[in-house]
C-alpha cells in the first residue's frame, strides 16, 4: 500500500513538473517567476490538510485515549511543519523578484510564521515530556488550540489589509486564473496530496516500530 | 536540570515568542499600509508610514542618471506625491498597485525608502499567446537572457 502510494506520488509529481514548466504559459505580468506558485500553493494546502489531521487526531486521543489517534496527530504534525517551511521558503524566493523584498510583516506572512512556530513548538513539547502518555496529552491540547490558526492564515488576506494578494483558490469570489494555469496548479495539488499520504503512511509505520521498541 | 524545569523553560520560550509575534502582528500588521486618504486626513511629518495605492498613469518620472524616481500614489479619492532614490522592483509600473515605506515630509511629499510592488490575484497568459505552450515560453526567456548576457 505504502509502496503504491510512493510510486503514484512520484508519477504525479513528474506530471506536475511537466504541467508547470511545459504546459502552462508564463504569467502575463510576472513572467516565469509565477511558476513558483506550483510549489508554493500546493505546499500550504497540504500543510492545512496535515494540521487538520493533527486536530482530528488530537480530538480522537483526548476522547478515547487510544494510541492510534496520537500516532496520526504526531505523524501529520511533523509533515505539516515540513510543508509550512516549504511554503515560507518558496514564498520568500517568489517575494524578492515580485514584491521587491524577501520578507515583510503583513498579516498573511506573520500568521504563516506563527503557524510554523506553533507546530514546531508542538513537536518540541512531544520530545521534551519523557512520559509518552503525558506528552501525548499535552500535545493534543496544543494540536487542538493550534488549529485555530489555520483559518486565520487562509482568510488573513480577506480580513486585513495585506501586501499578499487574496486567494485564487478556495475563495468565495470568482476565480481569476487562466484554465491552463489552474489545471497545472490542480495537478500539482493532487501530487502534493499524494506525497503527503505517502509520507504519512511511512511515518505511521515508523511510529509503530518506535512504540514496539519502547514497549 | 529536572525534567519539569526543562519543560517549563522550553514552554516559556515558545509562549514568549508567540506572544511577541502576536503582539507585533496585531499592532503593525492588521493594517499593513495606510491609504492616501488616510494619510492626507492627518499627516504627521517625520513619522514612519507604509503608504499603499495605485501608481497614477502619467505621473512616473525616472532619472536613470541620478536614480531619482517620483510618482503619485492614489486611492481614487486622494493622491500623494512620492519621491524615491533607487531602482524599483520589476513589477512596479504605472496603473499598478504599490506600497512604499518612508516618511511624510514638511515639504508636502512622501519620502520613500523602500518600494514594494503589490500583486493582484490574477494569473493569465501574455495577451494573445494563450496558445503558445509553456516550454516554448520558457525556452524563449532563457534564450533571450543568454543573449543579454553575451552583449
Amino acid at each position: 500500500m505504502t509502496r503504491w502510494l510512493g510510486w503514484l506520488a512520484a508519477l504525479a509529481l513528474v506530471a506536475g513538473l511537466l504541467m508547470g514548466f511545459g504546459y502552462a504559459p508564463k504569467d502575463a505580468v510576472q513572467g516565469n517567476v509565477q511558476r513558483i506558485m506550483y510549489i508554493h500553493v500546493p505546499s500550504i494546502l497540504t500543510a492545512y490538510l496535515a494540521f487538520a489531521l493533527v486536530l482530528v487526531g488530537s480530538l480522537g486521543f483526548l476522547f478515547s485515549r487510544r494510541t492510534a489517534w496520537d500516532r496520526l496527530a504526531h505523524a501529520a504534525g511533523e509533515i505539516g511543519v515540513i510543508f509550512t517551511g516549504l511554503t515560507l521558503v518558496s514564498g520568500s524566493i517568489w517575494g524578492k523578484p515580485t514584491w521587491g523584498t524577501w520578507w515583510t510583516w503583513d498579516a498573511r506572512l506573520t500568521s504563516t510564521a506563527i503557524l510554523f512556530l506553533i507546530y514546531v513548538g508542538y513537536l518540541l513539547l512531544r520530545s521534551m515530556v519523557e512520559d509518552r502518555e503525558q506528552g501525548a496529552r499535552y500535545a493534543a491540547v496544543v494540536g487542538l488550540v493550534g488549529a485555530v490558526n489555520i483559518p486565520i492564515v487562509h482568510f488573513s488576506v480577506l480580513w486585513w489589509r495585506t501586501l499578499h494578494q487574496p486567494p485564487t483558490l478556495l475563495t468565495p469570489e470568482r476565480a481569476t486564473i487562466s484554465p491552463s494555469i489552474a489545471s497545472a496548479l490542480l495537478v500539482n495539488w493532487v501530487a502534493f496530496t499524494l506525497l503527503f499520504a505517502y509520507f504519512l503512511s511511512k511515518r505511521l509505520s515508523l511510529r509503530r516500530l518506535e512504540e514496539e521498541l519502547h514497549a | 536540570m529536572t525534567r519539569k524545569a526543562k519543560f517549563l523553560l522550553g514552554g516559556g520560550m515558545i509562549l514568549a515568542a508567540l506572544a511577541y509575534l502576536i503582539y507585533s502582528g496585531v499592532s503593525q500588521s492588521m493594517v499593513f499600509f495606510v491609504t492616501p486618504s488616510e494619510l492626507q486626513a492627518q499627516p504627521v511629518p517625520g513619522k514612519a508610514y507604509r503608504l499603499g495605492g495605485m501608481v497614477v498613469p502619467g505621473s512616473l518620472r525616472w532619472q536613470p542618471g541620478s536614480l531619482d524616481l517620483s510618482f503619485t500614489l492614489s486611492d481614487g479619492k486622494a493622491s500623494v506625491p512620492v519621491r524615491h532614490k533607487g531602482t524599483p522592483p520589476d513589477l512596479f509600473a504605472e496603473g499598478r498597485g504599490a506600497v512604499v515605506e518612508g516618511t511624510w515630509t514638511r515639504e508636502g511629499y512622501f519620502k520613500s525608502s523602500l518600494i514594494l510592488a503589490k500583486h493582484s490575484e490574477e494569473y493569465k497568459a501574455p495577451h494573445g499567446d494563450e496558445a503558445q505552450a509553456g516550454y516554448r515560453e520558457l525556452l524563449k526567456t532563457l534564450k533571450d537572457q543568454a543573449a543579454d548576457g553575451k552583449r
